[in-house]
């Protein structure tokens, strides 16, 4: 949560079914005004669904959904202070970029000086000057993100809704587009709803994470929250990567009995485990190397674990390695909600 | 061996089938010059432009025209609104039965004319509805609706449902939205349909005969004057006019489709 306290977004026990689907199965959560809320989730979790529901193209089956303070249900999505980027970008591809930007200011009858002028400045906001007269199809991906973004923004929505924006562009484009919402959510202050499967981009870019099963939430948190003690098996699986011991296995590892997470690189090898609260012997069954790291699988009391070693880290096939972690590098957990 | 240069033959065969589905619309074409006004004797004995002065002095002429005229502009408004309406409907949502109605909206051009004519008449007499243009123009808008829909649900399907969703996210009420994003997206669908059903209503023959009283519309009247010949050639000179008026209508209906193909639809 950020410093303001008031709420922008309220779902109360949400559920939206089609047919026998549920796609949305009694959803909690509160939104802070200006927080950047990551929704995070494999496809057909929800994820969407709930976005939809908040810009109003869905309405719930049962629940009750507020925007800062307002009841939602009901209210059309041309009625709501609510703005969406989507992911095909749903550009108008017979209008210009600048009538695009224009849009939700021409109709509400803003006139053409004051809504061109509007528009040029939500364009200089997300860097696109000098395209005004293009259509969308002469604009490349990155260059019609920015112009969907423009069009959502011009018109200052209380709230932002980004719909797996990123997805549609290649590594490089993407890192730059993360880079430039964190600059935009916080040089406007606005909150920022963005729907995602990467956990990668939930991590780094969210304030706060919902993550997404099945139609509900199975864990809402900070990206550290949500990395270091997630909750549920399936969170633990879903965000990062993780060594996942039973209830049986865990003691052997220096947990309790119960589900616990192990990440990859909480587990030091050779000299350096012996500083570790836990220490055990490894038989390294092999390594793959990774540019910074060198993921490495082990064989810890007969199970398989994987590792993340430095990549100066050489080890042979084979080779015995002691091995350890800290007992906070332990984390239980419970056993539902684990499978996808 | 294979080459992409098609063999002698078939480029004989090709050529030789264009010739025999076009001769008999050159001859037409000819015999509104022709002299002769008894039989037609070929070569024409003589080339004049009289008998296009005959016609233009007759008023039974000048009555089927413009009944066919307003028959084809009234059935082509009525497909326009509904053709799309359908359209829209079955492009985008999804109910039971939904694959029915389309094909129910598609059968009457399927049907044979005499089908849909027999059909539409015993319906008319049922309803005791007095034939009268009206029941001309609902005779023509069973095809020209399937003409306008078949365009129009084309479009549709290559238009991104996102456009419309965006539209109402950026404030904008149902009218505006089809103003503003649907309506020049789909426009130049809906003139190509729009067209293509004026030509095609507007040269209709068989369900006519069985849904008319005593109007004539041009077509019907052609018909009677080949059975009872006064002025033999002013009936070409009118033939001619409908291939004008049909053909002009499906040539730009061709070329504003061809060029819809560069409409992109989605944006992504």
């Amino acid at each position: 949560m950020t410093s303001t306290s008031a709420t922008a977004v309220l779902f109360q026990n949400v559920s939206r079914h089609f047919g026998t689907v549920r796609a949305v199965d009694g959803v909690d959560f509160e939104i802070g005004q200006g927080e950047f809320f990551a929704m995070l989730g494999p496809s057909g979790s929800g994820k969407t669904t709930c976005l939809r529901l908040i810009a109003g193209f869905e309405q719930p089956t049962a629940g009750h959904i507020e925007i800062f303070g307002e009841t939602a249900e009901g209210l059309a999505p041309n009625r709501r202070d609510v703005n969406t980027v989507f992911q095909d970008y749903a550009l108008f591809p017979h209008m210009t970029v600048l009538n695009n930007v224009a849009y939700a200011l021409m109709v509400r009858g803003v006139p053409r000086a004051e809504r061109e002028k509007r528009a040029r400045e939500a364009l200089s906001l997300v860097r696109l000057e000098g395209m005004d007269a293009r259509r969308p199809a002469q604009l490349s991906g990155g260059q019609r993100q920015r112009v969907a973004l423009a069009r959502a923004l011009v018109n200052r929505p209380k709230v932002l809704l980004l719909d797996e924006p990123l997805g549609a562009l290649d590594l490089k484009l993407r890192e730059e587009m993360q880079e430039e919402l964190r600059r935009l959510h916080k040089q406007l202050g606005l909150t920022f709803v963005f729907v995602t499967h990467d956990q990668g981009e939930a991590l780094s870019m969210a304030d706060r994470v919902a993550v997404f099963n099945k139609g509900r939430i199975v864990q809402v948190g900070t990206p550290e929250d949500i990395y270091q003690r997630p909750t549920t098996r399936f969170v633990a699986d879903f965000v990062g990567s993780s060594n996942i011991l039973t209830p049986d296995q865990a003691p052997r590892f220096g947990g309790v009995s119960r589900w616990t997470s192990l990440r990859p690189e909480s587990i030091l090898i050779g000299a350096a485990a012996d500083a570790m609260d836990v220490r055990q012997t490894a038989e390294v069954i092999d390594q793959q190397f990774q540019g910074a790291m060198r993921k490495t699988r082990l064989k810890i009391n007969g199970l398989e674990i994987c590792a993340m070693a430095p990549a100066s880290q050489t080890l042979g096939v084979g080779q015995a390695a002691t091995v350890g972690w800290s007992h906070g590098a332990l984390h239980a957990m419970d056993g539902e909600g684990n499978d996808v | 061996m294979r080459s992409d240069e098609p063999s002698l033959l078939l480029k004989l065969s090709a050529i030789g089938g264009l010739i025999f589905l076009h001769w008999p619309l050159a001859i037409i074409v000819v015999y509104a010059f022709t002299t002769e006004d008894k039989s037609y004797q070929f070569p024409p004995p003589g080339l004049t432009l009289h008998w296009f002065s005959v016609a233009w002095a007759r008023p039974d002429i000048w009555a089927a025209l413009t009944l066919s005229f307003n028959v084809a502009l009234v059935a082509t408004g009525l497909a326009l609104v509904l053709g799309t309406l359908a359209a829209a409907a079955l492009s985008r949502a999804q109910f039971w039965g939904r694959d029915n109605v389309s094909l129910l909206l598609i059968l009457p051009i399927a049907l044979p004319g005499i089908i849909t004519g027999i059909a539409l008449r015993s319906a008319f007499n049922l309803m005791d509805l007095p034939y009268s243009v009206f029941t001309i123009v609902l005779g023509h808008a069973t095809f020209c609706i399937v003409v306008v829909y078949n365009n129009a649900v084309a479009r549709f399907r290559r238009l991104s449902p996102s456009l419309v969703e965006a539209s109402f996210d950026l404030g904008a009420d149902a009218f505006q939205t089809f103003r503003y994003v649907v309506l020049p997206n789909i426009g130049t669908a809906l003139l190509a349909g729009g067209m293509l059903a004026f030509a095609l209503s507007f040269d209709e023959v068989i369900v006519t005969t069985f849904t008319a009283g005593q109007q004539t519309t041009l077509p019907i009247w052609m018909l009677n004057e080949l059975v009872r010949p006064r002025e033999r050639p002013v009936t070409n000179v009118v033939a001619v006019l409908v291939m004008a008026v049909t053909f002009f209508p499906i040539l730009a209906a061709y070329w504003l489709t061809r060029e819809g193909e560069h409409v992109a639809g989605g944006s992504r």
